[in-house]
């Protein structure tokens, strides 16, 4: 959550094609390679070429899960990046530009203006070299030596050969010496942290969980902000023996997942919230036919196409209410990168163990977002555990594929096997699979086939652990949030705390099963309890009023597009302290 | 594909229960064949999944002694696909009539064709919907009347034969299910086949289709065997399939040997059946993910 005693972010604004990504990388790599931690934001529109990109790189000697709420350095590599975010800057900032090309606003805010005149600076007419140049300028400008750029430079354009790695160090190298000349650099130099971290999305650690989970069957259908997880499995699929299909459509996805997964690999699909609206009835059919298998929504803004590359929190519902029917699937919403990450394991344990379907809720701002992170913390070897599953042939005769046992957990047997060959149906069936249609509709088998299922998730709770509070006890203010929001909640909580409002906050990640007891035991004994949520209608609060009968005293809720920033959520506090409101929606100063 | 030294028959393919199909339902031909087959293959009950989809004929499963998997409507072609995948050494069996495989499965149909993953899929077309009591199907003809075109059909019929030789299947027939003997011999021709393989069987509803009844089969068909029909000529093929009047073709239409899904796919190259490889990974693979993301 950041707050250590170096916290600095940088903001790069440009238009979709202008190369935005490669500064990014490069500053992300300086810095992790430094062994400090870092988190990305970009926000960015539905488009190839054109529309404005901006893109926020937090930096912090602890680590930090979110991109804050101020900037201190803007590299503008348009006109309207200059028009759009001028007005964020204040005293003591620095504005980056490429002043042949880009005018600042006459109002003066206090920002240093420090125009590069690029031209000047180079013969090039290479339209990407002014990127290069104001790299150069804000290396100088953060106290970064120029070997370092130089490094990371060499790095990034070695694969283009010698002359392009030479080109690039020169035009750095004449941005950084005008910077040195003409500017004034910032007062805090980065320090120098510990080992050197890796950089991550939220997508590249659900798909490097889910191989380590043993995922050996992966389909998808290309759709933001989840195609990252297809990116990462197409990449690594022949070196680790994953089969990965880009099929039709969504319900060809989780169709073959179901295929593959009653087939005996693990399976696993993502999407955002339509296709995860086209693979619902699938859902079902893994409950029907207890097939263990894995379905990843990142969630976008919504209804329908919604904005394809915002962020929101709107599907929790959809998840809950997922096909048709009557049945208990696995639903939990990871609060973070690594946890992401944790979770896959986790969550296919389950799914073998229980024989359901499961259903990770992400979004577009932990999925899409990059953040740094110990590579140590990263276990590629964890648990993995298939529950009751049979990978022996034997001449057992009589094999009940769905036997009506204590715990609900019928034997599964990977087909192939000789002594186990049995049917799965999407029809109620009995025991031995026989369709209960074929039998005149037996109510009594029917009811025991309900009840057999829904047994399973008696005893799940206990395979999980409940949310903790966190924070001074007896505070104030509870702040609830559910899935990605963690970070973002723990850093304005500290704020609060410092502001002398004693708060502390619960984050809740599994949604079913729900530690209803848990929270309700933490939660009456709060003073004032209020739900932190990306979406306009609650959709947590709703929830969580179902289950536990729980109503929150107020409510800060976001449903712009645009993630939270921790000042929105102590601004909502505040104003329910002071009484002004139960329900705070924030104002997003930075519009993209 | 495993053979074995124990001789078994089509009786120990028979299925824990008995089709419940109207009696003159051209499917206890198909399951017939179907059994005939396989036992002649010399296949045993666990290394073959038969999987279907939704409707009269999608209850095959049940009534064939296999793994097997009756799934969601028109999904079976998917579902076999990802079954495939996961243990390629199985031979796979894909079940399902007209309209969950024409109608509602028609986009699965379109791209496993072209994917020629190497499944069996024998369709039992009655050109109308059975289980929901008789509407129109995708094959149902042009002017039929049922229950949903009351005043009659006004759409232009799919063609399965020249869609599935379109859209890259590379075994391509027909065979009607009153002639056992001859869909016996078309399934073990399917089967044998590295691809997708796929069989349209008119299998006549004797209780809702009365236009397309088995006597109206007996009378045009014409196999194309018995016509010297040079199965590698695509277009001579898709003109035979057209023709639906005094004669319908049936046997083999089309066939080639573009390699299967499998054999192109690199992950299936050695290790054996995904399904039973080990799962989790060694040190070197982590240590490769790990680099990736420094």
């Amino acid at each position: 959550m950041g707050l250590g005693t170096y916290d600095f972010a940088l903001a790069i604004g440009g238009e979709a094609g202008q190369g935005i990504a490669t500064p990014g990388d490069i500053l992300a790599r300086i810095i992790v390679r430094r062994g400090l931690h870092l988190s990305t934001y970009n926000s960015y529109q539905s488009i190839v070429r054109g529309g404005h990109i901006f893109l926020t790189m937090r930096i912090s000697d602890v680590e930090v899960q979110n991109h804050g709420d101020k900037l201190d350095l803007l590299i503008c590599l348009n006109q309207d990046t200059m028009n759009r975010h001028q007005r964020l800057m204040g005293p003591g900032t620095r504005i980056v530009y490429n002043s042949d090309l880009i005018k600042p606003g006459t109002e003066d805010n206090g920002a240093d203006l420090c125009g590069l005149p690029v031209s000047e600076l180079t013969d090039s007419r290479n339209r990407l070299v002014q990127n290069t140049i104001a790299m150069g300028a804000s290396a100088s400008l953060m106290g970064i030596d120029f070997a370092v750029l130089e490094e990371s430079l060499a790095h990034r354009f070695q694969r283009q050969g010698q002359a392009m790695v030479d080109q690039n160090i020169s035009v750095a190298k004449a941005g950084y010496d005008y910077s040195q000349e003409h500017f004034k650099p910032f007062e805090q130099s980065p320090p120098t942290g510990g080992k050197p971290l890796a950089v991550w999305s939220g997508n590249e650690a659900l798909a490097m969980g889910g191989a380590a989970a043993g995922v050996k069957f992966y389909a998808a259908y290309p759709m933001s902000p989840a195609t990252g997880v297809l990116h990462w499995m197409a990449a690594n699929a022949r070196n680790l023996g994953i089969m990965v299909r880009q099929v039709e459509d969504e319900i060809g996805v989780a169709n073959m997942v179901l295929g593959a997964g009653q087939a005996g690999t693990r399976s696993l699909c993502a999407t955002s919230g339509g296709g995860f609206a086209l693979m619902t009835e699938a859902v079902g059919a893994a409950a029907m036919m207890e097939i263990p298998c894995v379905f990843i929504d990142v969630q976008r803004a919504g209804p329908s196409t919604g904005v394809p590359t915002k962020t929101e929190q709107g599907d929790l519902w959809q998840a809950l209410g997922a096909s048709q029917g009557d049945f208990e699937r696995i639903i939990v919403a990871p609060t973070d990168c690594l946890d992401a990450f944790n979770t896959m394991a986790e969550v296919f344990n389950l799914t073998d163990k229980y024989q359901c379907p499961a259903i990770v809720i992400s979004d577009l701002y932990i999925s899409e977002g990059r953040f740094s992170v110990d590579p140590d913390k990263i276990n590629m070897h964890p648990k993995i555990d298939r529950g009751a599953l049979i990978t022996e042939s034997s001449d057992t005769e009589g094999f009940l594929r769905y036997k009506d046992t204590e715990s609900g957990i019928s034997p599964r047997a990977l087909p192939g096997l000789e002594g186990y060959v049995h049917l799965a149906a999407t029809d109620e069936h009995d025991e031995d699979s026989t369709l209960l249609s074929d039998e005149f509709t037996n109510p009594h088998k029917r009811r025991a086939m309900v009840e057999k299922r829904a047994r399973k998730f008696d005893t799940i709770l206990a395979d999980i652990a409940p949310p903790v509070l966190e924070g001074p006890a007896n505070a104030d203010v509870t702040l609830i949030g559910w899935g990605s929001t963690l970070d973002i909640i723990a850093e304005a909580a500290a704020a609060l705390n410092a502001a002398g409002t004693s708060t502390n906050y619960l984050q809740i990640k599994w949604m079913v099963p729900f530690h209803g007891a848990q929270i309700m035991e933490i939660l009456t004994k709060a003073k004032r309890t209020i739900i932190v949520e990306n979406n306009f209608s609650g959709q947590f609060a709703r929830y969580m009023r179902s289950e536990t009968g729980f109503s929150a005293n107020g409510h800060i809720r976001k449903y712009d597009g645009e993630p939270f920033m921790p000042h929105h959520i102590v601004d909502g506090v505040k104003a329910q302290v002071s009484g002004e409101t139960d329900k705070y929606i924030p104002y997003q100063e930075i519009t993209v | 594909m495993a053979t074995t030294a124990i001789n078994l028959t089509p009786r120990d393919f028979k299925g824990k229960s008995d089709p419940d199909w109207c009696p003159g339902c051209g499917d206890f031909g198909v399951l017939a064949a179907l059994q005939r087959a396989v036992a002649g293959l010399g296949l045993r009950p666990h290394e073959i999944m038969a999987i279907s989809g939704i409707g009269c004929s999608s209850n095959l499963p049940g009534y064939f002694n296999a793994y097997g998997m009756h799934t969601l409507h028109g999904r079976s072609l998917a579902v076999a696909t990802g079954a495939k995948m996961a243990n390629h050494e199985m031979t796979v069996i894909v079940t399902g009539g007209d309209g969950d495989g024409y109608g509602i499965g028609g986009n699965h149909f379109t791209h496993t064709a072209r994917r020629n993953t190497d499944l069996t899929y024998i369709v039992m077309n009655n050109q109308i919907y059975g289980l929901t009591t008789g509407q129109v199907s995708p094959t149902s003809s042009l002017g039929m009347t049922t229950k949903s075109t009351p005043f009659g059909n006004v759409e232009q019929p799919i063609n399965p034969i020249t869609s599935a030789i379109m859209n890259g299947a590379t075994f391509v027939a027909r065979a009607y299910s009153g002639d056992v003997v001859h869909l016996t011999n078309l399934i073990q021709q399917g089967i044998r086949h590295k691809g997708f393989a796929i069989i349209d069987v008119f299998s006549p509803c004797v209780t809702f289709n009365l236009d397309n009844t088995h006597d109206f089969f007996k009378e045009r068909i014409k196999k194309l065997e018995d016509d010297n029909h040079d199965t590698s000529d695509w277009k001579t093929a898709c003109e035979k399939a057209m023709l639906f009047g005094d004669t319908i073709y049936t046997g083999l239409f089309f066939e080639s040997n573009r390699p299967s899904l499998e054999d192109v796919e690199p992950v299936l190259k050695t290790g054996g059946a995904l399904s039973m490889r080990e799962l989790g990974l060694d040190k070197e693979q982590a240590k490769k993910i790990i680099d990736r993301i420094m």
